[in-house]
């Protein structure tokens, strides 16, 4: 899994999403074959199964609740159909997620025709989310450093207030920075990126047997 | 000998109305390494940014025989390679292999001798183990060495380095030493760090308020201008830290 093209395993993905998406409500029996297929595909990653399970659990109180709706207008079976559907569609997303680093996964996108500018807007500010978010620590520990914890909350909001409009400000000063780093360096608004991987023959293979199997489950 | 750069009547003020710099005369040599020393705001990085046309102020830039002007900025780019203070604002790819090609690349050479070129950067700077490595993962030193290969690559014909030892440690700093070293470039280096001037430049030029006010050998620059870090005795750490605990 995690050696195949990011642009085989994205369009995997969508073909999962789709079929999933269009199995009929009650059809138990399809969806969990698709459930199994998830289970082989983090199980082959050596991705951590129950860690897997919890993480995409993140999505049940939307869909839980959405399901719980359905319910109460009479819809029992369509009920459970949305809260399977997008505890698997989370749970697949995060297999792509986990056996893809992003830079490969945003290349794979880009070779797939999302727009550049997405895929840079992207990849930045998960380059700088890091950063950011060093700052801001180093900020919370040396606020606690000087603050009397515990007794009184307005301060403490005052003060994470200040330090959020200081995060705004440094993260636009970074980002002039960045441009005049990127100016030195001889770039003239275009980017010019290297090809990450090629799509081989496995990579074709994978892509039309998955494929081939969901759609099979429609049939079931 | 024609200068690699030379500046002539150079001022510049910020939109705010900040007068940074004032009637700066300026020329490196090929081959030279002049140490930018000053104090914090007096104009050092502003002047930096003058050679490659990212500030443009008013008087005369010839960079290679090129004035600065807008027609000329792509070339001029290539031959300055300017290391900035911050180098988490210079590495901004996924991964290291891709920053350093990222300047061969806007160079307009071909794929296969960016790589190349952005491999033998990595190497010289001892960092190839770290080409698809994300930025973010590397220690300070080494996202310096990275931000250094990725001029390198660029193979300019003059090494601007701002800060270049800010958050090295001793063997870090060593080690940048030493590549600076071995480099054939003319290097400016905008520093605070008068050993590591010392260690480096035959020449350093004094920055006051905007104005270039002297140069000269670094000793004596650092002699006049009372330029360093006295150190403290031994004896005097011991009483003060006895007087405060």
């Amino acid at each position: 899994m995690h050696a195949r093209d990011p642009r085989a395993k994205i369009a995997v993905l969508l073909v999962f999403l789709v079929a999933l998406a269009i199995t009929p409500a009650p059809n138990h029996l399809a969806i969990g074959i698709q459930a199994t297929l998830l289970i082989a595909g983090i199980l082959v990653a050596g991705l951590p199964f129950f860690g897997m399970l919890a993480r995409a659990a993140v999505v049940l109180p939307f869909s839980l609740t959405f399901g719980l709706m359905s319910w109460l207008a009479g819809e029992p079976g369509r009920a459970v159909a949305l809260v399977e559907k997008s505890y698997l569609s989370t749970l697949a997303v995060l297999l792509v997620v986990g056996t893809t680093p992003l830079p490969r996964l945003l290349a794979g996108m880009e070779a797939l025709g999302v727009p550049r500018t997405l895929v840079l807007v992207a990849q930045f500010l998960y380059r700088y989310l890091f950063v950011i978010s060093e700052q801001a620590q180093h900020m919370r520990v040396a606020a606690a450093c000087r603050q009397d914890r515990g007794r009184h909350r307005r301060p403490r909001f005052r003060a994470a207030a200040g330090a959020l409009a200081v995060l705004f400000a440094r993260s636009y000063q970074r980002a002039e920075g960045i441009h005049r780093a990127m100016l030195a360096r001889a770039f003239s608004g275009q980017f010019s990126p290297l090809r990450s991987s090629s799509f081989g023959l496995i990579d074709a293979c994978f892509l039309t047997a998955v494929s081939l199997f969901v759609g099979m489950t429609l049939l079931v | 000998m024609t200068p690699l750069i030379e500046v002539h009547d150079l001022s510049f003020r910020y939109d705010d109305g900040t007068q940074a710099l004032e009637d700066i005369h300026f020329a490196l040599q090929p081959g030279e390494t002049v140490a930018l020393l000053g104090a914090n705001g007096s104009g050092k990085t502003t002047f930096v940014l003058q050679l490659n046309g990212i500030l443009r102020g008013e008087g005369s830039v010839t960079v290679c025989g090129l004035p600065v002007n807008q027609e000329n900025l792509a070339a001029i780019r290539s031959k300055i390679g300017m290391v900035f203070q911050d180098a988490d604002e210079q590495l901004f790819m996924p991964t290291v292999l891709e920053d350093v090609t990222f300047g061969p690349l806007n160079q307009g050479l071909p794929e296969e001798e960016a790589v190349a070129r952005g491999r033998a950067a990595l190497e010289r700077a001892g960092l190839l183990h770290a080409a698809h490595k994300a930025p973010y993962h590397l220690s300070a030193g080494e996202k310096r060495q990275v931000a250094l290969a990725g001029v390198l690559a660029m193979q300019p014909e003059i090494l601007v380095l701002d800060e270049p030892t800010t958050f090295l440690d001793p063997p870090a700093l060593r080690n940048l030493v030493d590549l600076l070293r071995d480099l054939p470039q003319a290097k400016l280096i905008v520093t605070h760090n008068t050993r590591f001037a010392a260690a480096l430049a035959g020449r350093a030029v004094f920055f006051e308020k905007g104005k270039l006010v002297a140069e000269g050998p670094v000793d004596q620059l650092v002699q006049r201008y009372d330029w360093s870090y006295s150190p403290l005795a031994a004896a005097d750490l011991r009483y003060s830290a006895q007087r405060r605990f």
